[in-house]
């Protein structure tokens, strides 16, 4: 099994996104929800992905998931045109996302959440394979001490640990599976001060290991902590590119809503948006 | 791991504990009130149950309760219970319930029986017509509790009432027939005696503790938390103190049973499987979230499949035990049998909600149960009223455990 270390450290790699979605675009029936959107992250960097409700941030990280697959454009990893077709795809592509409702089995420890679905084995075979929890234990140790992730013990069942600690096994769950490219879809959402503070550590420990991490998120705060540039999207268009350090919470606002650009409402999508922002 | 990042986190309870890696603190109380968290505490219950009710009884009784030839008395009447619970346990553990299991007892010990008595079938092959029976049995209640997605309960009541009918067919016109096969009704009335009925499971104790102390050997070279080790001398020291008991108690009466052989075979086997291999793994993950254990990859549906098939096979053998031990088959289902069976394994703190419980479980839980039975015969012939009626309350009050137990663990878990 290969460890993190191997990734491409920040800023090299002559700019090649991890990730790159060129023209996506997606529409469920009479409704458009992504329109030739452009994306990219790369390895190394935190994207914050952002917009309001409906403009499009779920499709687009469902299209990169493999969860939908867009109606036109192509995906890009590492240089290489991709399909992703299914959520299976992402993974043997290093895609990883991790969804608000963290999908862990509460009544297992952390050890077996973070290798469930690909135990490592000893003797044996398919179903009946002996389970090498050593090994397993051992790896767990390894990528929480990594992560700098703080729990009571590995062995703790996960229906025991924190919001934050729950959330920081969903995120160590990708690492394991050898991602390069990690989605985390509100992944503040629900938490406390302090167990906000402890996630958006682990995002910086992601970015540091050299990942490409996109945080999708409402909240500025979070955004303004942990990214290095804010995607704004905007009624299924990416309508605006910050970095981070030369904008303020007020432009982002103002893309979010449309309001920078003076724009009146000027047909029924917008005035839905502008109602909701 | 720079320990100065802990300050940031101190609103965090746990955040001051010691890291996975930390060396081994020395023994204290607190560790043992994690490990005992961590680990049995859901059978304490169950355990100081058991001990009251030992205890009344032996009281009450004026001493025949404990009398060697009562407990291998009581452990034989209990014997297919116990295989037949160790099958609920099986649907338990996916947060399924399977009703039919009672039914499917006595089906699978009709097939037998009748193969053996009319097709004059030879003894293991009327065994395994009957165990084949619990499977394709169980293998069609999975279908339409995994595949057609109805809820288990549905499923399991019509195969309930349709197998009562298919038994009431097989045996026309009949309502019981006589088992006569020497080595099927020898599979409950025969005894494996001095010595080897010690020199069985002097390797399995052996092994078993070996396997305790080389784990613990490579965990400490891996660099890995190592419980306290007397909780692990204690386990061994537990282990080794039930089965001299059991060896004294059934020394003392007729030597052991083949059927006590049979069911810890079983209860080895089965533990073995839910706790140490990938399958077993699965059944829990699917039993504490179908959706996370889906999204993890596990083809759930081929996993619900295979637990109602085993349970359902376990209930059959259940119902060949028994009617090797009433050494006939009946017409009538035994309508307690099937409560008993999940009785007993909600008692062992085996979890109604799915993915909590162990196999042991049922040890305790058919303990509990089978004093209850046993303890009250001997009180009065008149026992059935009161018997039935605190069976009833050792059920609720082993649910209602459960069901706080649970609660408390989601509150903890916020």
């Amino acid at each position: 099994m290969s460890s993190m270390a191997e990734s491409v450290p920040a800023g090299d790699a002559a700019r090649v996104p991890a990730l790159q979605l060129k023209n996506i675009s997606k529409s469920f029936g009479a409704v458009q929800a992504l329109r030739d959107v452009d994306f990219e992250v790369y390895s190394g960097e935190v994207v914050g992905l952002v917009g309001d409700n409906g403009a499009g941030k779920s499709t687009l990280v469902k299209t990169i998931a493999g969860v939908n697959t867009p109606d036109t454009g192509e995906i890009i990893v590492n240089g290489q045109r991709v399909h992703i077709g299914t959520p299976a795809d992402a993974t043997k592509l290093g895609i990883e996302t991790v969804y608000q409702d963290l999908a862990l089995c509460d009544n297992l420890d952390v050890v077996n959440n973070l290798y469930l679905g690909r135990e490592a084995t000893g003797v044996g075979a398919g179903p009946l394979s002996l389970l090498n929890e050593l090994e397993m234990e051992r790896r767990t140790v390894e990528v929480l001490r990594q992560l700098e992730v703080k729990i009571p013990s590995v062995r703790s069942v996960v229906a025991s640990l924190s919001g934050g600690q729950r959330q920081s096994i969903a995120v160590a769950k990708t690492i394991l599976r050898n991602a390069r490219v990690v989605l985390l879809d509100e992944p503040t959402a629900a938490l406390g001060v302090a167990q906000t503070r402890q996630v958006l550590n682990l995002i910086k420990r992601l970015r540091e290991e050299g990942l490409a991490v996109v945080v999708i998120s409402h909240n500025l705060a979070d955004i303004f902590e942990v990214v290095d540039r804010v995607v704004v999207m905007r009624l299924g268009r990416r309508v605006a590119t910050y970095d981070i350090h030369t904008t303020t919470p007020e432009q982002v606002v103002g893309a979010i809503t449309g309001a920078e650009f003076g724009e009146v409402a000027e047909n029924g999508d917008a005035s839905d948006a502008a109602q909701t922002a | 791991m720079s320990s100065d990042r802990t300050n940031v986190t101190t609103q965090e309870p746990d955040a001051r504990k010691p890291t996975p890696s930390a060396p081994l603190p020395t023994p204290s109380v607190q560790d043992i009130g994690t490990w005992l968290r961590r680990g049995d505490i859901g059978q304490l219950p169950a355990i100081l149950m058991l001990l009251a009710i030992v205890i009344a009884f032996q009281i009450v009784t004026g001493g025949d309760f404990l009398k060697p030839t009562n407990l291998s008395n009581l452990i034989l009447q209990e014997v297919s219970t116990a295989v037949v619970a160790l099958g609920a346990v099986m649907t338990l553990l996916l947060a399924e319930i399977d009703l039919s299991l009672a039914a499917v007892a006595n089906l699978c010990g009709a097939v037998m029986t009748t193969l053996s008595v009319y097709q004059h079938l030879s003894a293991p092959l009327a065994l395994l017509c009957g165990l084949g029976a619990g499977l394709v049995v169980g293998l069609i209640n999975g279908f339409f509790v995994a595949v057609m997605r109805i809820p288990s309960f549905i499923v399991t009541l019509a195969a309930y009432i349709f197998y009562s009918g298919l038994l009431l067919h097989i045996l026309l016109p009949n309502t019981t027939i006589r088992l006569f096969d020497p080595v099927l009704t020898g599979i409950m009335s025969n005894y494996v005696t001095f010595p080897w009925d010690v020199l069985i499971p002097i390797p399995i104790v052996v092994i078993y503790a070996g396997a305790l102390l080389l784990e613990r050997s490579r965990r400490a070279k891996t660099g890995l938390e190592l419980e306290p080790a007397y909780a692990m001398w204690g386990r061994i020291g537990v282990v080794i103190l039930l089965t001299v008991g059991a060896l004294l108690i059934f020394e003392s009466a007729l030597g052991v049973p083949y059927s006590m052989f049979i069911v810890l075979g079983l209860l080895i086997i089965f533990w073995l499987l839910l706790r140490f291999t990938t399958y077993g793994r699965h059944v829990y993950a699917v039993g504490g979230s179908p959706e996370a254990a889906r999204r993890a990859g596990i083809r759930v549906t081929a996993i619900r499949i295979s637990v109602f098939a085993l349970g359902s096979m376990l209930a059959g053998l259940g119902g060949i035990l028994e009617s090797s031990r009433t050494i006939s088959a009946s017409a009538q289902v035994d309508p307690r049998l099937l409560l008993l069976a999940i009785a007993v394994a909600v008692i062992g703190g085996v979890s109604l909600f799915g993915g909590r419980g162990s196999v042991w479980g049922v040890v305790l839980g058919i303990l509990i149960i089978g004093s209850l039975e046993n303890g009250l015969t001997l009180l009065s012939a008149t026992g059935t009223d009161l018997k039935f009626m605190l069976e009833g309350a050792v059920l609720i009050a082993a649910v209602m455990l459960d069901a706080i137990t649970r609660r408390r663990s989601a509150v903890s878990g916020r």
